[in-house]
């Protein structure tokens, strides 16, 4: 049953004179798991797992030349937070180097450097021809001193093709309740949260040492994001918002615990420079496909938002948590996923006492730069059992994506640090 | 299989005198040899735990999981540790005064827990009590005079 890919076939289109990819890759195939690790996918794809690292693993880059960096929560038993994995046969790979001694979320790629975050720095490494880090000690700090209180402190970046970098900088609060998450406290006045976090900001990617007052406050009323990358047909940032949770915990007489845990969405949005999501004063309700006042500032389940904020451009099942967005540019998979945005939903917490959701990679179909079509969940079963899921107790939670330098889509999962690799085999 | 039997016994032992108990935590220590290394502290009684699972579902289940177990790095777990096993005047003072950006056996977790003031003395007895005997955890229970004057030294 074991599923032979070729990635000869694969590679000769894309082969830009690069004779040592060439070399160092043609006669290694890719083999799926019997069992594709243990995920459900559309009829001819496969997977693998790349490798167990026993780490929390986050966000996930690969660079042009295979070399896969991981971003670790915390640092390992041996101090490291990052972990930087090679290829060995079949797809699979190895961890060659730890480096970095902080802990995070963030870690993009781009050719030449590394950035990699923590929960309130974001470093930079450069890369050699060859993909790997010259300066694994001697990090230059390109960002520092961003706000981190524990909640929402994931400092996820992405970057444009001009040269800047985006970090999100989620808000320390649920929903900016003068207590925070105390039931019925109601939210505080023209909400300061968002003036440091609660947002996107952006920066220059090649500056040193800077910190709020270079950056510009790209984007605000977001609550949280973790998963954001750019979108190079529309030449646009895409972010996925961790909705709001708690509306019957805050608000029980106004929401039950069937809508609290259906109603307040996971949004995607496209973002422009200044916009306005909406956080704290609004939540999208999912059902009704509305901008609603938040129980906080008002709202009672049934007033929609008065505001100029901005719509959302896809909405997914409320508290999946959204961790990782990923634009997929290859050409291994078919042509439908071309363009098209890969989300890995974390799990829920927040669903509680209706079952718990998510534990699933989603794809969103998009048409000239924008969302197009229902999404659907294209890997399945990273909690290993309907009933493991339902419980919140999964095996796996997928939490980083990446394409690699072939089209397979890499995911990571922090709960266990398995590493997957998913391929299709072309018939 | 002979601990659980034991333990059985001791609780069902224990039940009638589990309110007297309560209202003198000091004396709660069980008295038999048996009990004392099967069942290690007093037994409570099945409307204790009714009553104490309602206010749980009510106020804590959201966060910390039907089974207790909490939610990785969000929300800590209430079992197997000190926190909820350990001193009572400590357990107490979580739920009346909330927490916030502790470690929790060598675990940092993200979310803020809030204050629950608003429970009646009886309600967070109940909820303790229920959740020092549930989700694998077997400890003495605690009572509402204890809260109550937990919740008096509390006041400054």
């Amino acid at each position: 049953m074991k599923k032979h890919f070729s990635r000869y076939l694969l590679l000769s289109t894309g082969l830009v004179g690069s004779l040592s990819l060439f070399a160092l890759t043609s006669e290694n195939k890719i083999v799926a798991d019997p069992d594709n690790a243990g995920l459900k996918l559309p009829a001819g794809f496969g997977a693998l797992k790349v490798a167990e690292t026993g780490a929390r693993t986050r966000h996930i880059t690969v660079t042009p030349q295979g070399t896969i960096y991981v971003k670790l929560n915390r640092p390992n038993k041996e101090g490291k937070g990052i972990l930087m994995l090679r290829e060995t046969s079949g797809g699979k790979a190895e961890v060659v180097n730890g480096f970095s001694n902080y802990g995070g979320t963030g870690i993009y790629s781009v050719p030449g450097f590394l950035y990699a975050s923590s929960d309130d720095a974001v470093y930079r490494y450069k890369l050699s021809p060859k993909g790997e880090v010259t300066n694994p000690t001697q990090p230059e700090k390109i960002i520092t001193g961003l706000i981190n209180r524990r909640q929402h402190e994931s400092k996820s970046i992405a970057q444009d093709k001009a040269g800047n970098i985006y970090v999100n900088i989620g808000a320390y609060s649920n929903a900016c309740q003068v207590k925070d998450r105390q039931k019925g406290s109601l939210g505080r006045p023209n909400c300061p949260i968002l003036d440091s976090a609660g947002g996107i900001w952006q920066f220059r990617a090649d500056k040193l040492n800077q910190t709020y007052g270079d950056g510009v406050r790209y984007a605000t009323g977001l609550r949280n994001v973790v998963g954001l990358d750019w979108n190079a047909q529309s030449n646009q940032l895409f972010v996925m918002q961790h909705g709001r949770d708690q509306l019957h915990d805050n608000f029980p007489e106004l929401y039950d615990t069937k809508q609290s845990a259906e109603l307040p969405a996971e949004c995607m949005y496209a973002l422009k420079k200044g916009d306005n999501a909406g956080w704290p004063y609004i939540y999208y309700d999912n059902v009704q496909r509305k901008k609603m006042m938040a129980p906080e500032y008002g709202g009672d389940g049934k007033k929609e938002a008065t505001g100029n904020f901005i719509d959302p451009a896809a909405a997914y099942p409320a508290h999946t948590a959204p961790n990782a967005l990923l634009f997929y540019t290859g050409t291994m998979f078919p042509e439908k996923y071309r363009n098209g945005a890969f989300i890995a939903f974390h799990g829920s917490w927040n669903r509680a006492p209706e079952p718990q959701k998510g534990y699933y990679i989603a794809f969103q179909p998009f048409k000239d730069g924008k969302p197009s079509g229902e999404w659907e969940v294209f890997a399945d079963n990273f909690a290993g059992a309907p009933d493991k899921a339902a419980a919140g107790r999964p095996d796996h939670k997928p939490c980083g994506l990446a394409q690699g330098p072939d089209g397979s889509l890499y995911v990571t999962d922090d709960k266990q640090g398995t590493i997957y690799r998913i391929v299709y085999a072309k018939k | 299989m002979k601990q659980i039997i034991i333990v059985v016994c001791a609780l069902t032992l224990f039940s009638q005198s589990a309110v007297a108990q309560q209202k003198t935590p000091p004396k709660a220590k069980p008295t038999t040899k048996k009990a004392a290394t099967a069942a290690k502290p007093a037994a409570v009684s099945a409307a204790t735990l009714t009553a104490g699972k309602a206010v749980y579902t009510q106020n804590c289940l959201t966060c910390h999981m039907a089974d207790g177990g909490g939610v990785e790095r969000m929300n800590p777990p209430l079992n197997g540790t000190t926190w909820v096993l350990g001193d009572k005047t400590r357990l107490v003072k979580v739920v009346l005064n909330g927490l916030e950006g502790e470690d929790i056996d060598g675990e940092s977790y993200a979310s803020v827990m809030p204050a629950f003031e608003a429970l009646t003395d009886k309600q967070i007895a109940d909820v303790l009590t229920y959740v020092r005997n549930s989700f694998g955890n077997k400890a003495s229970g605690i009572s509402a005079a204890e809260v109550k004057t937990i919740r008096a030294s509390n006041k400054k």
